[in-house]
């Protein structure tokens, strides 16, 4: 067997309440690797023809939680989650960083996989004696803050009875859904540390749908060994003394970005993308900073320490604990709901976490609410309170029913899509005349890097192109090179904040498995299987929607509209390099003019199980 | 180095656990958390506690054990285990005030930090991020010295308090 791999998965049926241990051959992890590509395999083998008639939320459809031979070694740990994304019908690799990978790997195991549906809530509990069901009833409705300290207590005395002469038990790691995943919420997230998500692709609602509260670890045994272990240890320090002088990143993470991105860019959305520039200084980077209680904070095998900890100690939202909160939620919590106020901002993202909603997915939605409310559609009878720019009372309301689905919550919590058209329905427009507000690609809201300006690092097609729609982590930009990048940390799995370069990255990666993977083998074998993979589920999709071949490989409308003011005042998306970006990118992957994967290149990348379903969307 | 013990600022501790990874490769050839004889533990996001051997004055562990598997190292006064004395009994992680003391999760033989012979990896590593969590301080015995040997849930309480105010009380 490789290096790096523990070797075994837990396949679990939670209908049957079985659970066995499997395993994959070596050409299967050399081929896929881990995490985001070798869940798409997985999936592939599992679901197969039935692909297009599967729901998401069917009991058969597999929930896979995974690691990768690179997690908790190389510096980041980071866990996987991945399955038919119940928002894009296709397969999202959704990481977040947690000490539940690293956890799982010392109990023995790469990752699990989950079917079936629990009668009642469930949590699982795997240590080094296997995975187990554990009944979850008491945690069913709790806040994120609530179950991280009822598992740590419930798991720690059971280990503790389990074993109690071995010192003390250190608390487990775990991922969790809140609230709103409990609710299937649809684009909610898989929740870890209170602030972490595997946000995009709907996996919570998928969690929810299984009955599955969470899922802990707790191993006591070796990080599985690598293939050489003096080249892994040697690079493991030179990756970590380039972290290290990562001083920028370090002292600010992103947290200084919500007046910069704004201010600097003109790409950060505000009332729902309407525009994207603002100059409020009061939302520049001190006035969140005097709210750090702990200004480095990392995760696990990592020196970037990105993280601080941000906390209210006195006024009406005290008591709130998040992180910075991160660009990501600063904008999306805070500047595109029109809020300013760095303590509103903290509040908001703080409560968007603990309820489990992914913090760009769920606010995309709530922005969208607003705008409607702002332009009449939906009104004040419709929602029960005012909806206007800058109430974080009624964000904060809002939020709730959401998680709970409650009155026109019930309705935003399928997602901005397809709340558009269910609203557009109740008010008897057509689907075009509020689809044009919604912010997504395929389904996915995207992140908070707007493409207007062309000042970010996102441009044109980086969005249109991607096969995880709006993931703004897994955008292309010039052409394939950069989103092969992002399918290697996902399917390695580790933080993108924890890249060093390539050189280093594929050295570590042939250290620790003993693959002869390189940087080439990456670009031209790998990187292009995954990610023509898991373009083509996408475009199988089914059973609710499906998306159309270049016409939905594109942004939303309001990327088109020019910028109403700032410095790039005017300045919109230019359509036709969109258009010539996409097929360049088609190119590159060895697929037609409309994006579906050849016959040729199906064979090429061993996934010609793949032509009859390919020939069929060709025709 | 008569003196030498490794002092902890648990307000600066990022979390990032380097220290079990560098401690682990050295005492154990490759990373293994749980073997890592200091250990940070984290009862709340945000509230990361770095546990570990103190070398209290008194030795309360070595008095404890009944095998005498527990002698101190004359040139560091770190606490050593003899292995094929050890009878995995765990009478010095409950003598310990701070339950420090690990079962190896190998071996299930007492694990307790050496100090490396005077020079931590821990601490390289802790100082090399900038974190200075954790520092090599050559100074004499003093009744301070237990508050650092204690339960790391009860360290991670009071972090609590120092940190979030009111709400500290009661995130654990």
């Amino acid at each position: 067997m490789p290096g790096g791999y523990a070797g075994k998965f837990l396949d679990v049926d939670l209908t049957k309440e079985r659970v066995k241990e499997v395993s994959f051959d070596d050409k299967t992890l050399w081929q896929y690797f881990g995490g985001r590509g070798l869940a798409a395999k997985i999936l592939w083998d599992r679901v197969g023809k039935k692909w297009e008639n599967l729901d998401p939320y069917a009991p058969e459809s597999p929930l896979i939680v995974l690691t990768g031979p690179m997690t908790g070694i190389y510096p980041g740990g980071r866990i996987c989650v991945s399955g038919k994304s119940p928002v894009s019908m296709g397969t999202v690799g959704s990481t977040a960083s947690t000490e539940f990978a690293h956890e799982l790997r010392c109990a023995g195991y790469d990752g699990v996989i989950f079917t079936g549906k629990a009668e009642k809530p469930v949590y699982f509990l795997v240590t080094n004696d296997g995975g187990e069901i554990m009944p979850a009833e008491h945690l069913w409705g709790k806040v994120g803050e609530e179950t991280i300290k009822m598992l740590n207590r419930e798991v720690g005395e059971e280990m503790k009875k389990r074993k109690p002469n071995v010192g003390i038990w250190r608390e487990p790691g775990m991922v969790y859904i809140g609230p709103a995943g409990e609710n299937m919420v649809r684009n909610s997230g898989v929740m870890s540390k209170i602030c972490h998500a595997a946000g995009y692709g709907g996996y919570g609602a998928l969690m929810g749908s299984k009955k599955l509260k969470a899922v802990v670890a707790k191993g006591r045994g070796k990080m599985p060994a690598p293939d050489a272990p003096e080249a892994a240890k040697l690079l493991w320090k030179k990756a970590h003394q380039i972290l290290i002088a990562n001083s920028e990143m370090r002292r600010y993470g992103t947290g200084y970005l919500g007046y910069t991105v704004g201010a600097d860019l003109s790409s950060e959305p505000i009332k729902n993308w309407q525009t994207e520039w603002h100059d409020e200084k009061s939302y520049a980077g001190p006035r969140f900073e005097q709210y750090w209680v702990k200004k480095k904070w990392a995760d696990f095998n990592c020196t970037t320490n990105c993280m601080k900890v941000s906390c209210i100690k006195n006024g009406r939202w005290k008591g709130d604990i998040t992180d910075l909160p991160d660009y990501e939620l600063q904008a999306y919590c805070g500047t595109n709901l029109g809020l300013f106020e760095p303590v509103d901002n903290i509040h908001m993202s703080a409560l968007i976490d603990n309820l489990g909603h992914s913090g760009i997915n769920g606010p995309n939605t709530m922005g969208f609410a607003a705008e409607l409310y702002q332009r009449k559609i939906l009104t004040k009878k419709d929602i029960g309170f005012e909806l206007n720019w800058g109430d974080v009372e009624a964000f904060t309301k809002l939020a709730w029913m959401i998680a709970k689905r409650e009155g026109i919550g019930d309705v935003l919590a399928e997602g901005s899509y397809r709340a558009a058209i269910k609203i557009a329905e109740m008010k008897g427009k057509k689907p075009e005349e509020l689809l044009k507000y919604v912010v997504h690609v395929k389904g996915i809201e995207i992140g908070a890097h707007g493409t207007r300006s062309d000042m970010d690092y996102v441009h044109d097609a980086s969005y249109a192109g991607n096969v995880q729609g709006g993931d703004h982590t897994s955008t292309i930009g010039d052409g394939y090179s950069d989103m092969s990048d992002a399918i290697f940390a996902d399917s390695g799995v580790f933080c993108d904040f924890c890249r060093t370069n390539r050189e280093l990255e594929f050295d570590f990666a042939k250290a620790v498995t003993g693959f002869p993977i390189t940087v080439e083998s990456w670009r031209k074998e790998t990187g292009p299987r995954i990610v023509t993979l898991q373009r083509a589920l996408l475009m199988l999709g089914g059973p609710d929607l499906k998306w159309e071949p270049v016409k939905d490989d594109d942004n939303p409308p309001r990327f088109y509209e020019p910028l109403p003011e700032g410095p790039y005042k005017g300045k919109t998306t230019d359509k036709k390099r969109v258009d010539q970006k996409l097929m360049a990118y088609f190119e590159t992957l060895g697929w037609d003019e409309r994006g579906i994967p050849t016959k040729e290149t199906l064979k090429r990348l061993d996934i010609a199980d793949l032509e009859p379903y390919m020939k069929k969307m060709r025709a | 180095m008569a003196n030498i013990w490794i002092a902890r600022d648990y307000a600066a501790c990022s979390g990032c656990k380097r220290c079990e990874i560098a401690c682990s490769m050295k005492h154990e050839g490759w990373i293994w958390p749980e073997a890592s004889r200091i250990r940070v533990f984290m009862p709340f996001p945000g509230l990361e506690v770095p546990h570990l051997c103190a070398q209290c004055s008194d030795y309360p562990c070595i008095g404890s054990c009944p095998t005498k598997a527990l002698s101190v190292d004359p040139a560091t006064k770190a606490v050593l285990v003899d292995r094929e004395k050890c009878i995995s009994c765990g009478a010095c992680v409950r003598a310990c005030p701070g339950n420090v003391p690990i079962m190896h999760p190998g071996d299930n033989k007492a694990t307790i930090c050496n100090l490396c012979n005077g020079d931590p990896e821990c601490v390289k590593v802790c100082k090399e991020a900038g974190y200075n969590a954790l520092m090599l301080v050559d100074e004499g015995p003093s009744v301070n010295r237990k508050l650092f040997s204690r339960h790391p849930v009860e360290v991670a309480k009071e972090l609590a308090v120092y940190f979030f105010g009111e709400k500290g009380e009661e995130v654990i």
